[in-house]
C-alpha cells in the first residue's frame, strides 16, 4: 500500500506495480517528489527505473548523516528523465550498525565515482562496486569527515 | 605504494602481462604538476608505445572539506564557500545555491533581481568559455588566442569588480537577491562591452576555425558515444557537441530564463572540434541574453521583500528601531530556514550544476551536496581517451573543460 503522499505519483505507482516491498515511506514537498526504497531493494528498483521508466541519468549519489538518531544514515539518489523533463529522488535508510548497500554502478556506469566518494567521506560499503577506494583523501586516512561525529577542526594526536 | 608513486599492484600486473604476452606497458604518471590538467589532477596511464590502453584519473589533491564546512556555516555566509569551487564561474555557484534556499524558503525575487542575475551569470559564462578557450588553445599549440582571450576577460572581471568589489570570488547574489545594489553607470559599462564582444569572437574565430593545424589537431579526436556520456553523468557542452538539444536553462527554466530569447547550440560530430564549435556559438548566444537583459533590465527592486532574511538599507537601519533588530539578528545568528530537502539544478558554463540541501529548521545547512558538472564530465576522460594516442589526451581533456577546484571541492 502506498503511503499517502505518493499516491498520484506515475512513478511511485510504477514501483508498486513492479515490487510492492520496495516503498517504505515517501513526500511530496516543494514539487519535489521523495520515494524510500528498501536498501535492500535498490539496485533492482534503480534498474527498473532506468530500463522501463526511462531515468536514464543519474544526477548523483550522496549520503545524509542523522546521528544519533538511529537508522542513521540516508543515502540519496538523484535520478532524472531527460525525455519527461522529470526528477525524482530515492533515499535508503541505514542503520550505523550495517553500513552496507548494494552498488547502482551495474546500472548507470557513473555511480562508480559518487558511490567512492559516500564510502570516502561517510564510510558506507557498497557491495559489488568494481573499484571501492577513497576518492578525495589519501588511501591512509582514518575517519570519514562528512560524518556528524567527525570534528570540524582539531588536530589527530 | 612503490617509491614512484604508482601502487605496486599496479606494477605487478603490468609486469605479469608482460611475460606472458610478451608486450611491454609503460607506466606513466601524467600530472599531478602538468600544466595541461588545470588543476591538479594526476592520470595514470598504461600505454603500449604511444598508446593509451588504459588510464585511471586520481583526483582529491583539491579537496578542501567544502562541503564539511557549510555545515557550521549561516545560510547567508555559506555563499562565499560557492564562489571557492568552481573559481572559474563563481557566480553560476552563487546562483545555484541562493535558488536552493530561496526555494526552502519559498521566497519570491523581484524581476529586476532576476534580470540582473541573469545577465551576470551570462558574462560568467563568457568568463568561463573564454578561459577555458585561451587555456585550450595554449595546450595544444595556439599561443596567441590565449591574450586575445585574456583581453577579454579583464574588461568582464572589470565589470564584476565594479558591481561587487571584487573580481573574481564575487559572492554578489545573496538569498533574497543581490548584495549591493547595482552601482551607478553599470549600464555603460556593460553596454560598451558587449558592443564589441561579437566581433571579438570573430577574432577568435579568425584565429582557429579554418586554422588546418588546429582543425588537424582537433577533428575526429576526443569521440565518445552518447549513450557512454549519459551513463558517465555528462552534461552540458560536450553532450549539445553530440547533438542532444539539452539546455537547463530551456528545459527547467529558473531566474527568468524563459524571457529571453535564444538558441541552444548543437553540432553532430561529437568530437573536441565540435565541442570548440558549441562553446564559441555559446559565447555568441550569452552575449545575445546579456543585450536584452540590458535593454529590458525591468525597474523596482533589487533585494527581495523579507526583512526576516534580507539586510535592511543602511539608511532604515540608521533609523528604525525595527530594521536595527533585524540587522542585528540576521548577522548575529543568521535566518531559520524551514525544515525540508530541495535539489535545485542549474545550467553552469560546464553543464549540470546541482545543489542538494538539506534543512533542519536551524539557522546553518544541515547538509549540502554539490552535484558538480566538473566531476562527471571527468568520469568520462578514461572512456574518451582509451586506445587513442597521448597527445589526444591533451585534446581531449580539454575539450571536457572540468576545473579541479570544482571536481574535488
Amino acid at each position: 500500500m502506498l503511503p499517502e503522499p505518493l499516491r498520484e505519483r506515475a512513478v511511485a505507482q510504477a514501483i508498486e506495480a513492479f515490487d510492492a516491498d520496495a516503498i517504505t515511506g515517501g513526500k511530496f514537498d516543494r514539487n519535489e517528489l521523495t520515494i524510500e526504497i528498501a536498501p535492500a531493494k535498490i539496485a533492482s528498483v534503480c534498474g527498473f527505473l532506468k530500463y522501463d521508466q526511462r531515468f536514464v541519468r543519474l544526477c548523483t549519489v550522496t549520503a545524509v548523516d542523522r546521528y544519533p538518531v538511529e537508522p542513521r544514515f540516508e543515502v540519496v539518489y538523484h535520478l532524472h528523465c531527460l525525455e519527461r523533463k522529470e526528477r525524482v529522488r530515492l533515499k535508503c535508510r541505514l542503520r550505523g550498525d550495517h553500513l552496507e548497500i548494494e552498488s547502482v554502478s551495474s546500472v548507470w556506469a557513473g555511480a562508480n565515482w559518487y558511490e567512492r566518494e559516500v564510502f570516502d567521506l561517510f564510510g558506507i560499503r557498497f557491495l559489488n562496486h568494481p573499484d571501492l577506494r577513497r576518492i578525495m583523501l589519501p588511501d591512509e586516512w582514518e575517519g570519514h569527515p562528512l560524518r556528524k561525529d567527525y570534528p570540524i577542526t582539531g588536530q589527530r594526536v | 605504494m612503490s617509491e614512484s608513486g604508482i601502487p605496486s599492484q599496479v606494477t605487478a600486473t603490468a609486469e605479469n602481462e608482460e611475460q606472458e604476452t610478451g608486450v611491454r606497458r609503460m607506466l606513466l604518471n601524467m600530472g599531478p604538476q602538468h600544466p595541461s590538467t588545470h588543476g591538479v589532477l594526476r592520470l595514470r596511464l598504461e600505454l603500449d608505445g604511444e598508446t593509451i590502453l588504459k588510464c585511471v584519473p586520481e583526483i582529491g589533491y583539491l579537496h578542501t572539506g567544502i562541503e564539511k564546512e557549510f555545515e557550521v556555516k549561516t545560510y547567508q555566509q555559506a555563499v562565499t564557500l560557492t564562489d571557492r569551487c568552481d573559481y572559474l564561474a563563481p557566480l553560476s555557484n552563487n546562483l545555484g545555491y541562493c535558488l536552493a534556499v530561496e526555494k526552502l524558503l519559498g521566497l519570491e525575487i523581484p524581476p529586476q533581481a532576476q534580470w540582473m542575475r541573469v545577465m551576470l551569470t551570462e558574462l560568467t559564462r563568457l568568463n568561463s568559455h573564454l578561459v577555458w578557450l585561451g587555456t585550450h588553445a595554449i595546450d595544444i599549440g595556439a599561443m596567441s588566442v590565449f591574450l586575445y582571450c585574456f583581453r577579454e576577460r579583464e574588461d568582464i572581471l572589470r565589470i564584476f569588480e565594479m558591481f561587487s568589489g571584487q573580481r573574481m570570488m564575487t559572492s554578489y547574489f545573496r538569498i533574497g537577491g543581490l548584495a549591493l545594489e547595482p552601482p551607478r553607470g553599470w549600464q555603460q559599462r556593460v553596454k560598451k562591452f558587449i558592443e564589441i564582444f561579437p566581433s571579438r569572437v570573430d577574432e577568435y574565430e579568425e584565429l582557429l576555425t579554418n586554422n588546418r593545424i588546429w582543425i588537424g589537431r582537433t577533428r575526429g579526436v576526443g569521440t565518445i558515444s552518447i549513450e557512454d556520456m549519459i551513463d558517465l553523468g555528462v552534461t552540458g557542452p560536450m553532450l549539445r557537441a553530440a547533438g542532444m538539444k539539452v539546455d537547463l536553462r530551456k528545459d527547467e527554466p529558473y531566474t527568468s530564463y524563459d524571457k529571453f530569447d535564444f538558441e541552444i547550440p548543437t553540432r553532430t560530430e561529437n568530437d573536441v572540434y565540435a565541442r570548440y564549435q558549441v562553446r564559441i556559438e555559446e559565447m555568441r548566444q550569452s552575449a545575445r541574453i546579456v543585450q536584452q537583459a540590458l535593454e529590458g533590465m525591468p525597474p523596482g527592486a533589487w533585494k527581495a521583500d523579507a526583512p526576516h532574511v534580507v539586510l535592511p538599507d543602511r539608511e532604515k537601519m540608521k533609523t528604525q528601531m525595527e530594521a536595527l533588530i533585524y540587522h542585528f539578528k540576521i548577522v548575529t545568528e543568521g535566518f531559520r530556514v524551514p525544515e525540508g530537502e530541495v535539489y535545485q539544478a542549474i545550467e553552469s558554463p560546464r553543464g549540470e550544476l546541482g545543489f542538494y540541501v538539506v534543512s533542519d529548521g536551524t539557522t546553518s545547512p544541515y547538509r549540502v551536496h554539490m552535484r558538480v558538472p566538473s566531476f562527471g564530465n571527468l568520469q568520462a576522460v578514461p572512456k574518451m581517451v582509451e586506445g587513442t594516442l597521448i597527445a589526444d589526451v591533451i585534446a581531449g581533456i580539454g575539450s571536457t573543460d572540468f576545473v579541479l577546484g570544482d571536481v574535488d571541492r
